[in-house]
């Protein structure tokens, strides 16, 4: 869970608590994350993100890279959460 | 060469992979320390592409490995409670502490939530006034930031039912640890990439310097790792010990400072026992004391939780590089991914899961490590 995961902004607002957000597509996955760390990042660029949160910046090169061996090493389960209800009951039922 | 044709540039790696032949005259142990360098060693058969006696062994880099069993507990005392929303990345799920893993405690009723970011929980917070929610903060230094700026904003805007279980741990420290071991196999290291995307490599420099190891920092992908191993290698031949940076297009020396000066405002460094390998002096944050309304092990009084591990899991040794997960007899018998043993067993970022992973504990028994 050390790795980070680029993704290209789309859009950049303010949330409801002045956090500079966010909407960033992770090859088709689009998901909020939070630029406080990257003040410089505008629309278009592509950032590193860990856990939620910018980190870096990557060029479109490096990152559609840098993507592709992420989804090879099937290291993306950071953006789709599994089921944590279906996990449980599978779980509950296992000896 | 079976390997080599998997890769996506294979000129480029055959040509790093005769350079390291010509390269190395003797045997060299060197150690990469992220999970995800492992998972990406061990899937593309980096190792075997290596000159006989060069070998790579698997560092402490998975931090759901590292947590303690004691830290576990202390988790699954606050998320057995009535009142408390428990978050959690969904890697530490499965691990096992004393009695039960976090899905147990969820399937028998306790609110244990998945989020995708520290920053989710605030929202989770403010959504549940009556309730008081709990994220469960690991990490080494690339989780720290997110981590700093949850309880940042949760002070800042006064969201009260908030608190972390900090269990983050550093990485320089626990490269020390290794090197001062006398168990210790390690002379050269593949520095983890991300992690000095935040910190950068500074830090890095007198740890070089004090044992006189070579320190590469270098990315996961098979390139990056190859031309991380010939860059170690080569120092080592020459009878240089210094930081190199394989990585630029992510790393800078500095890190990045922004993230760095809200972690420093928000933790302090402290002792952190580490699961396995014991307590390792200033090698995980706590939270500052500015920051204690937040701090969930002062609030649910768990700081009195202290657990013996059990003897039969040689998880400690493998994340120390001094032995690996063949050299356990459980290793794909007792213990596999859907009933780990211990924590290198329980990621998939662990070494024994990414062995387990691969296929390597269908193949016959290898030497053990000459030390062990």
């Amino acid at each position: 869970m050390c790795l980070a995961i680029p993704g290209k902004v789309i859009e950049i607002a303010n949330d409801a608590e002045g956090l500079r957000m966010a909407r960033t597509n992770f090859g088709g996955v689009v998901k909020q994350i939070c630029l406080t760390y990257m003040p410089e990042v505008q629309v278009g660029d592509y950032v590193l993100v860990h856990v939620g949160v910018a980190i870096g910046k990557v060029d479109e090169a490096e990152a559609e890279r840098t993507y592709k061996a992420l989804e090879e090493l099937g290291q993306l389960e950071e953006l789709e959460p599994p089921d944590i209800e279906a996990l449980a009951r599978e779980r509950g039922n296992s000896p | 060469m079976k390997y080599l044709d998997e890769y996506r540039q294979e000129p480029l790696a055959k040509k790093l992979v005769e350079e390291i032949k010509r390269v190395v005259t003797k045997p060299w142990v060197l150690m990469e320390v992220c999970g995800g360098q492992t998972h990406s060693i061990v899937k593309y058969g980096i190792d075997r592409l290596l000159p006989e006696g060069v070998e790579l062994v698997h560092g402490p880099g998975c931090p759901v490995c590292v947590t303690s069993l004691e830290m576990i507990d202390k988790a699954h005392a606050i998320a057995r409670r009535p009142e408390v929303i428990f978050c959690s990345f969904g890697d530490m799920l499965r691990v096992p502490g004393s009695d039960a893993d976090l899905l147990v405690l969820k399937s028998r009723g306790a609110d244990i939530r998945i989020v995708y970011s520290p920053l989710d929980c605030l929202k989770i917070a403010r959504e549940n006034p009556a309730k008081k929610v709990v994220f469960f903060a690991i990490g080494f230094e690339t989780t720290a930031p997110a981590n700093a700026l949850a309880v940042w904003e949760a002070h800042k805007q006064g969201v009260k039912n908030f608190s972390v279980l900090v269990s983050h741990v550093l990485v320089p420290p626990s490269i020390a640890s290794i090197l001062q071991s006398p168990l210790n196999r390690v002379q050269g290291f593949l520095g983890p990439g991300h992690v000095c995307a935040v910190m950068g490599y500074r830090e890095y420099e007198p740890l070089a310097a004090r044992f006189r190891v070579p320190i590469v920092i270098t990315g996961f992908e098979p390139l990056d790792l190859l031309e991380g191993t010939l860059m170690t290698l080569r120092q080592l031949e020459a009878g240089r010990a210094e930081v190199e940076n394989q990585y630029p297009r992510i790393v800078k020396r500095e890190g990045n400072r922004v993230a760095m000066d809200t972690v420093n405002k928000v933790f302090e460094v402290c002792d952190r026992k580490w699961r396995g390998v014991g307590s390792i002096p200033k090698s995980g944050y706590k939270l500052r004391w500015d920051f204690r309304d937040h701090d969930a092990e002062r609030l649910f009084e768990v700081k009195n939780i202290d657990t013996q591990e059990p003897a039969d899991c040689i998880s400690g040794l493998v994340l120390r590089g001094v032995k690996k997960p063949h050299d356990c007899p459980a290793f794909g018998k007792k213990c596999k991914p859907e009933h780990p043993l211990g924590a290198t067993m329980v990621s998939a970022e662990g070494a024994c899961a990414a062995y387990y992973a691969y296929g390597r504990h269908l193949e016959p028994k290898r030497p053990a490590a000459a030390a062990a």
